[in-house]
This record gives structure tokens, sequence and C-alpha cells, in this order.
């Protein structure tokens, strides 16, 4: 975006050339799409195939596909998908143990996934993937399933048109402007008849994949109406994160009566971590055949709002909903900064859309937040 | 990721559903391991549990484990006999302070089968022996027949040096030993808490009254150091499980300082 | 020899303790010895005693019907034996038996009772010395009742 000496602009047609042009390079395309009343992210092929025409309406445990009143292409906020779902799949099988004459071998299952080209990668995704980065990439030990899925994966970026009625990037300083770590990005421009694509390029594979499209030269008035985009969609923001130093705040009030209160709405049912970008957690799996000749391990998604996910010996350590709330949220906000450097929410607003009654993880640091600094209740 | 198969060597019960098993490597011989690390054992088609080394570190041919059969993969593991196969995974995580304790003087704190972890601690002071000040180990247990590693404490405390009690929470008449709780043993011990190195494991609560204890006696935080458990999954820093606070008790841990923790130590299911 | 005075005063439970303080507990001192195996007193009986222990070790036992008894705590050189002669009725909660050769300062429990009811100085200070003590012996009672090394309930 700051770099707008390359940029250029291309037409819907331009776009269905893009997919064409990832595909000839050997990538599976994966892109928005509707699906059971959603829009989630699927293998592509066609332009058409994106929700052309349609927004979404997102609020506390609320999600509504709408139509709108032109064609875009990338009319919405993100959905219940996100891009974790490619790079840290819900479910790895790991290895096998083979047993014959009473002893064990294992034999690790070959893991070989597509070249991803991802297509309208937003803001707040790229920061998530940052993040898992960090998570997974970044320590003494280096995941080779989410590694070989990252680094050749090609990322379309997009920056935002549309803000969501849950979105807060813009106050986790993570978008709505795309700002790094993309191949190619894109800025949606509609104006009546008028649609078409600012591009720039983020990496010498973008640079190149950008010179096989059929493109013209941005003008200073595309340059302006993209830079319009994203302002309008950062002042429509549905939600904002309270600028404070959370991290303490959360962190100095453990025992606070509100994580008692949101436990009373908390079913615990994991939804928040299944969609979040970030929550990485998972648990390993261990099954055999009937024979009891080989056995299994497979890696999938775990949450910490289940009840096993803190067993040890003797009994689970966090019993309660309250104390499985705080462990999610002081881990997302606070402790997370203490491990990775950065804080574990992107402000994409998943867990507030996909919750199904509506807890607002926004709202609930605002409760702590203004009751602690009006001197704490009685 | 993947387990490595391991024999079982050799297996001897110490109490009750407790045994040790000494295991080696089929393929590549034995491995090193700092005193405080532990492994992943993985039983065929049950699972995979966290076991601490508790053998001698200077001596690799074998590896060593005690394990309590509590759980649907302890229990087997518990059962196996010499020449039964398992998978391991390690070692993993952050041990105990050997380096940083040198000389200092240790003051060992162990509850029940907690002295397993602090084993090859213990072999390490004695091989190093030179290298460090007095060496104390309060051992505390349930009752005299619940003692772990009777024959070898009892070796310990003929030694002049190294200082040995054992405490039992209570016996029946013909113990002649002491009876109380291990904290109780550190007001009765004349030692210099500003240049001691305390190393404690054992039941969380026992942990948390030995920490208490041994602040009242004037030992720093940043000088006592628990081995902690929570649930391990991966081992590796990735799956989440072993969270305690900013602690991945699996490769920040399970060895941390009490100033790593102190606060949320006593907080109830953090 | 040492005298009575000296051995009571330099006890860690009197150590420190003023002068004056000192002659008056001391009237109530006397040099008791007990045999491994000889009670010191018995559960239910009356507090008349307390004893300091110079030497030796001293178990705390709770009689069990058609068992042995339990002992729960055992004490050593410089601990108090008995804390009940300090409250009314003044009975023993438990036995307290020799263990080893043990060499005590018997001290008179009326007497002391008296002079520190007499002498309310007095009678803050010997309390300050016995909180402690009772504190020390409720938190390890908080530990041996939970049972901490006890094996976890097996997982299904």
């Amino acid at each position: 975006m700051d770099d707008n000496e390359d940029a250029s602009v291309i037409t819907p047609d331009g776009l269905q050339c893009l997919l064409d042009v990832l595909t000839a390079r050997g990538y599976e395309v994966i892109g928005p799409r509707l699906r059971d009343q959603a829009i989630v992210y699927d293998a592509l092929s066609g332009i058409e195939e994106l929700p052309v025409g349609w927004t979404d309406e997102q609020d506390g445990g609320h999600y509504r596909l709408k139509r709108r009143s032109d064609e875009a292409l990338f009319g919405y906020a993100v959905g219940p998908h996100s891009w974790k779902r490619f790079l840290h799949p819900p479910r790895i099988p790991l290895w096998q143990a083979v047993r014959d004459d009473g002893q064990m071998r294992f034999v690790p299952v070959r893991d070989e996934p597509p070249r991803y080209a991802f297509l309208g990668v937003r803001a707040c995704e790229l920061a998530a993937m940052d993040i898992q980065d960090r998570v997974l990439l970044q320590g003494h030990y280096a995941d080779p399933h989410y590694q070989s899925r990252r680094k050749r994966a090609f990322l379309v970026a997009l920056n935002c048109s549309e803000a969501g009625g849950t979105c807060f990037c813009d106050s986790m300083n993570t978008g709505p402007d795309v700002r790094e770590g993309y191949d190619l990005v894109l800025t949606e421009l509609l104006d009546g008849e008028d649609h078409a694509f600012l591009v720039c390029s983020g990496s010498e594979e973008g640079e190149a994949v950008l010179a096989e499209l059929p493109q013209e030269p941005a003008t200073e008035a595309h340059l302006v109406a993209a830079r319009a985009v994203v302002e309008r969609t950062r002042s429509n923001m549905g939600r904002s994160m309270p600028q404070t130093a959370i991290p303490a705040l959360l962190m100095d009030n453990l025992e606070h009566p509100r994580w008692a209160e949101v436990a009373d709405r908390c079913l615990s049912c994991a939804n928040c971590t299944m969609v979040c970008p970030t929550c990485f957690c998972t648990t390993m799996e261990d099954t055999s055949d009937l024979e009891g000749a080989t056995a299994e391990r497979s890696q999938r998604w775990d949450s910490c709002f289940t009840s096993d996910f803190s067993y040890i010996h003797g009994g689970s350590v966090r019993t309660s909903t309250r104390s499985r709330y705080r462990q999610w949220m002081t881990h997302k906000l606070a402790t997370w900064v203490d491990q990775f450097g950065t804080s574990g929410c992107v402000g994409c607003g998943r867990c507030v859309t996909w919750c199904p009654v509506g807890i607002d993880i926004t709202e609930e640091v605002r409760a702590i937040h203004d009751d602690v600094s009006s001197g704490g209740r009685e | 990721m993947v387990p490595e198969p391991v024999r079982v060597l050799r297996r001897w019960q110490e109490l009750d559903a407790v045994w040790t098993l000494e295991l080696e490597p089929v393929k590549t011989g034995g491995r090193s391991f700092q005193p405080g690390q532990f492994n992943m054992l993985y039983v065929f088609g049950v699972g995979e549990v966290p076991i601490s080394l508790s053998g001698d570190a200077s001596e690799t041919a074998a590896l060593v484990h005690t394990v309590r059969g509590v759980g649907p993969v302890s229990n087997k593991l518990v059962a196996l006999q010499p020449g039964d196969t398992v998978g391991l995974r390690g070692p993993f995580g952050v041990g105990w302070p050997m380096a940083a304790a040198e000389g200092s003087d240790v003051l060992i704190v162990a509850g029940g089968l907690g002295l397993a972890p602090l084993r090859p601690a213990i072999y390490h002071l004695m091989h190093h022996r030179e290298k460090y000040g007095r060496v104390i180990l309060l051992y505390g247990t349930r009752s005299p027949e619940d003692i772990l590693y009777a024959g070898e404490l009892a070796e310990w405390g003929e030694r002049a040096d190294l200082e040995v009690q054992i405490t039992v929470d209570h016996a029946v008449s013909d113990w002649q030993g002491k009876i109380g709780v291990v904290p109780a043993l550190l007001p009765t011990l004349d030692f210099d808490p500003e240049d001691t190195v305390a190393m404690v494991c054992g039941p969380e609560i026992m942990m948390r009254f030995t920490v208490n204890a041994l602040r009242d006696a004037g030992v720093e935080d940043e000088a006592i150091f628990l081995s902690m458990e929570r649930n391990m999954k991966c081992a590796l820093g990735h799956c989440g499980h072993c969270q305690f606070g900013s602690t991945f008790v699996c490769k920040d841990g399970p060895v941390v300082s009490f100033d790593r923790v102190r606060g949320l130590l006593s907080l109830k299911e953090f | 020899m040492k005298n009575i005075a000296q051995i009571v005063c330099e006890h860690p439970f009197f150590h420190g303790l003023d002068g004056e303080f000192c002659d008056l507990v001391c009237g109530c001192a006397r040099n008791v010895r007990f045999n491994p195996g000889e009670y010191l007193f018995h559960e239910g009986g009356d507090a008349d005693y307390l004893y300091l222990i110079r030497y030796g070790q001293v178990g705390l036992e709770i009689a069990v019907p058609g068992k042995p008894p339990v002992s729960f705590q055992t004490l050593h050189d410089g601990d108090l034996v008995g804390v009940s002669w300090v409250l009314p009725p003044y009975h023993w909660s438990y036995d307290a038996r020799a263990i080893t050769l043990t060499r005590a300062i018997a001290m008179d429990a009326r007497c002391l009772r008296k002079k520190c009811d007499d002498d309310p100085a007095l009678g803050y200070e010997v309390l300050k010395r016995l909180l402690p003590i009772l504190t020390s012996r409720l938190q390890a009672t908080q530990m041996q009742i939970l049972d901490v090394y006890a094996a976890p309930e097996q997982s299904p």
C-alpha cells in the first residue's frame, strides 16, 4: 500500500487471469466461497465462485448473509474459517506404530501438502499468520507440518473494503490496511459500472505473477480511491479494544468478579478457539486397529475450554468455566505477550460473532478496566 | 515427533504400584540427559505420558524411569516385562540448576515420588561433590512403608558429605525415625539462606508449604527451584496443554525458579 | 555441672528470656529422664507438666483400637512437649512416648500458670513463645489431613 510506484490496475477478468496463472504455477487456489449460508474458504477455480454481490451482517452471536446493491467480489468481512485450517489443519496423521514379533517400529506418515495460493487474505489474517509463525516456527522446535505449508504458500492479500460488526483490527493495530507479509495485495475499487482492482506486489514471486497479468498502470485517482476505501473501513469498525495496558490489567485482576459473571454466560463450547486464527492448541489422538498390529497417532485441534485439556493424574486443573475462560483470555491478551512478544488477538471479531451467547472479548476487557479504574466495586 | 523404540532391560518394584524401568534404545544406544529432564513414554495404541528421568546422568547406557501406575498408560508401563518395547521421545525440558548452584550450599527437599526427578541431581552432586558447599536432603513421605529408594537413602545417610533427614506423616510404633511434615524440618536446620540453592519436588501442596518455609527462612525466590507438573502432550511447546501463566512447563520447565510462578501457584484452578 | 536455671534459660523455648522472668519460671522446673518406651503422659490425663526436651526423641501418638498406636509427630532436642497445660480443663489429647532415652525439663504446669497469671507480662512472653508452636502444628496437620502423598485415584 505504501509502495505505490509499481501499483497496477486489473479488471475482474484480470483477477480470473490471476487464478489461472497461479494454477498454472502449480498452486491450489483457496478463496472465499458461499457454503452453508456462510462465507468460507475453499478451493476456487473461477471468480464466479466468489460470493459476488454478497455481504455479511455480524454481531455478538449473530451472522447473516445479505445481498449487496453492487457486484462486489470481496464486499464482506471474515467468516468462520481462517487460513489456519489450511496451514495448521484440524487433523494431521503423524505416524504409525507397527508391532511384529513383539517389537515396535515407528513409521512417519508422509506429509505432502499442496502448494496453496490464498486469495483475499485480510490484514488481520496476515497478522494472525505472523503470530502463528512465532508460535510454531520460531521456537527451538519448528513444526514441520506448518512449515511446509506456510513457506510455500502464495498470499494474495486484500485491503478491507468492508468492516464487520464485530471487527476491531484498527484498535489492535493489525489493519484494515495490509502492511507486509504478502506476495500481492489487492484493493477492490467499485465506482458505478467501473470495477477494478489496484494491485501491488510484495515479493519477487508476486512481481513475476503480476507481470503475467493484463494490467494498466495505476493513476493518482486510483490511489486516492484505494486510500479512501481503507479509511472508510477504518471508520466503520463495529468494536474497539480499550487502549490500555491489557496484560497488566488482566494479570493484576485474576480474581476479579467479572470472570465469574462471564462464566455464567459462557457455555465452554470452544467455538471461540476453533474460529480464532491464532489459537494453536492441539492434542494427540492414539488409535489402534482391532487386531492390535498397527496403531496410529494424529494431531488434532484442541481447546482450553475442554475438560481434559488440563488433566493431570487425579483430575483436571481447570474444572470450572470461570477458570477456563480466564485461561483463554489471559493467554490470548496477556501471557501471549510474554511468550511471543505480541498479543494473541488480531481483532478479527470471529470469537465474538461465533460465540453462541455473544460474549465479546472487547466488552470483557472494558468491564474489568472500567471497574478497576473507577476504584472497584464494593 | 516420532518416538524411538526402547526395550525394557530390567524392572523392579519400589513401592505399591510403583516400579522402576531400565530402558535401552533399540537402535541408537544410550542418550544423555540433564538431571530434572523427562521423556515421553508411549505404550502401543494406548498413549503417551511424561515420566522424569530418575537414573544417573553419567551412565548413559540405560534410561531409568520410576513410574506409578495411576492411569491407562502408566498402568501398562508398570506391567511391562523385560524384552517388551515402548516408544520414547526425549529428553525434554529444563532441568535442575546444577551449574548455577556450583559454589553454593544445596538444599534438596523431596516429597513422596518427587524424589525420583531429584535423584539424578543427587547423583550429580555426589559425583562433583567438591564443587558444592553443604548438601542437605530432606525427604518427606506418607509412612515408613512409602519411602522411595529406601536402601539408597540409608546409604546416603551414612555419608559424611551428605546430610539426610527423613520424615513421615504418620507411623506405627516400631518406626524410630522422625514423624512430621517436611517443611517443619526447615526451621531446625542451621543453614545459610543467602548462600543456598533449594531444589524442591513433590505434590504441589507440599511444594507450596515448603516454599513458604524456605522464604520464611530467608531463601530468595530466585534461589528456589520447583519441578512443576501439568498436562503434557507434545513436549515441544506447541500443543498448549502444559501452560502455567506464561510458562510452558514442557520447555520452560519442568524445573522453574519460584519467582517465575510466584503469585500463581496458590491461585485456584490456574 | 549446670544448675537448673542455666539449663532452663538455655533451652530454645525460654532462650533470651529476661533474667527476672527466668528466675520465676525456674522455680517450677526440675530435671527428668525417660527411658525408651516410657510414656511422658497419656491421652485424657491431667496436664500437670509440660516438658522441654534437652536430648532425645518423643513421639506423639493416638491409640487405635485393634492396631498399634499411630504416631503423627516426633519431637526432638529443643522442642516443647505438650500444649494442653495452657487451656482449661488441662487434659492431654494424645499420648507422648519416649522413643530414645530422653532427658527433659519438666515444668510444673500449675506453678507456671500461677506465675503467668500473677505477672501478665510473663504470661504474654510465654504465650508468644507457645503460639508459633501451635500454628506450625496446625499447618502440619493441614498437610497431613490432605494426605498429599497418597496415590491419586485410578483414572479410567
